[in-house]
């Protein structure tokens, strides 16, 4: 009888994480923190995307300027995702309808896919909730924020 | 006493929007800072409830808190105006109380 290695020091396994956003970029800290958990997490070499729903797509809106509230606008973090190679950013197309808006108004956030000659690439890709709710449950672990 | 009534919240994830314009009496002015400036995103269900308000309450946004978010770059809610921190210590000055809706 052989021992088998216990999955969680196995580096040949890949898991699947989702970070799932929820809230509006500066009236909390947990938006801020989302992102550097993510930055951290990319290190582990896993299969990482982010999920923004309700009022979490207010994180990648485009034109934020935080100069007049002296708080530290982020929004600009998100574009380097795609060094870490995290290119997966789920949009829920319902939550943008709800608060009106639309894809025209998110940032531009691109990654280079090493597969297709680096062809720069867009990460965000927007998904009705029924889709989202597929890829939540394809996942291994989903964080919350 | 006419009040000013300060919202904090974004109407799409708390109810301190619609607490607040369900106890708002005709003369009162709403002051939308922080997250609550999401409320002035045109064409939503929260500009919806302010624009049936806003011929009897005056409604106000924070320009600060605008910019910072991105918002209101295109077009803001019917009947929003827009202040600065100078024009938040006036409708303070102004008003007789001031409510906030946390």
């Amino acid at each position: 009888m052989s021992i088998e290695e216990p999955e969680v020091n196995n580096p040949d396994v890949v898991k699947k994480f989702m970070y799932v956003n929820r809230r509006a970029p500066y009236g909390t800290v947990y938006p801020l923190e989302a992102l550097e958990v993510v930055l951290i997490g990319a290190a582990f070499d896993q299969d990482v995307s982010l999920a923004f729903l309700d009022d979490g797509v207010f994180q990648i809106v485009k034109g934020q300027d935080t100069g007049e509230i002296g708080m530290k606008n982020f929004s600009p973090t998100f574009r380097a995702l795609g060094d870490y190679e995290v290119t997966k950013l789920y949009v829920e197309k319902e939550s943008l309808d709800e608060r009106g808006l639309s894809p025209d108004d998110l940032l531009e956030i691109t990654y280079e896919d090493e597969d297709d000659d680096w062809a720069e690439k867009p990460s965000i890709r927007i998904v009705e909730r029924t889709e989202l709710t597929k890829i939540m449950a394809d996942q291994n672990v989903i964080l919350s924020f | 006493m006419a009040i000013l009534h300060t919202v904090n919240k974004s109407p799409f994830e708390k109810t301190a929007l619609q607490s607040c314009l369900d106890h708002a009496s005709p003369g009162d002015a709403v002051l939308l800072i922080e997250d609550g400036v999401y409320a002035a995103i045109s064409q939503t269900s929260a500009s919806e409830r302010i624009a049936a308000r806003k011929n009897e309450v005056s409604f106000y946004a924070l320009g600060p808190d605008l910019l910072a978010r991105g918002v209101g770059n295109g077009s803001l809610a019917e009947g929003v105006k827009v202040v600065g921190y100078d024009g938040f210590v006036d409708l303070v000055a102004e008003y007789e109380i001031a409510q906030a809706w946390l």
